[in-house]
């Protein structure tokens, strides 16, 4: 499991560092992104959609900062 | 078929840089294939010697290249005071955690956005594809540009 803090960066290093780390999933493979409501929280989730990812849940974790846990498709498990 | 996104880099201050990164890091991010053109001012970005140095042939070309320095010179394009802003801007930058122009180019290089380099601009400044950092990967003129920004969406910067 990866995981990964943008909770304190702003666009468009949230979905940038987002979307490296993705890239360093083998199938099946989960990251786990911490991450602000807001710009973040709408954004992340969507464009990992749209890029072919799936986003296993979305969890309040405190105050403003939520957990979001990303899979990349395959790998059987 | 894929979306892609085009920049013209015209203008190459520090703060229509930073624009420029952004957007195309950003596209890349969401899955855009992305093209950088740099052309004129925005040549300066990608010089591989950051501060100001005699690059080019010629004299009267050394020295326009020296005025004209690197990435580590490029002026704002308001309220620059000799240079002060764009330090002070990076400092801003860094104490409100919004990434730099130096971390936005190495993100947009991670990303794999292509970087294009103008030949009739590096002609007059008497450069060569070597005066460039690593990622410019071709020089090429307007036909090539069209070609490589066809059924895209171009912006000029």
């Amino acid at each position: 499991m990866r995981r990964l803090d943008i909770t304190r960066d702003t666009c468009p290093m949230t979905f940038v560092k987002t979307k490296l780390e993705l890239e360093k999933l083998k199938p099946g493979e989960v990251l786990e992104v911490y991450l602000s409501e807001g710009e973040p929280l709408d954004n992340v989730p969507k464009t990992a959609r749209a890029q072919g990812y799936e986003v296993l849940d979305i969890s309040h974790v405190e105050g403003g900062t939520y957990l979001v846990r990303i899979r990349k498709r395959g790998g059987g498990g | 078929m894929s979306k892609k996104l085009s920049l013209v880099v015209f203008h190459g201050n520090f703060d229509t840089a930073v624009a420029a990164f952004t957007l195309a890091s950003g596209a890349a991010a969401v899955g855009y294939e992305v093209n950088l053109f740099f052309t004129f001012w925005g040549l300066n970005i990608i010089k591989k010697k950051q501060g100001r140095a005699f690059v080019g042939k010629g004299f009267l070309a050394k020295v326009f290249n020296f005025l004209m320095g690197g990435r580590k010179n490029l002026p704002l394009s308001r309220l620059n005071f000799l240079g002060v802003s764009p330090k002070l801007m990076t400092h801003l930058m860094k104490k409100r955690h919004v990434a730099t122009l130096e971390e936005l180019i190495q993100a947009s290089i991670d990303l794999g956005v292509n970087f294009y380099a103008c030949e009739m601009s590096m002609h007059i400044l008497g450069m060569d594809k070597d005066v460039f950092i690593a990622p410019v990967k071709e020089v090429l003129g307007v036909a090539k540009f069209l070609e490589y920004s066809e059924g895209g969406e171009v912006l000029f910067i």
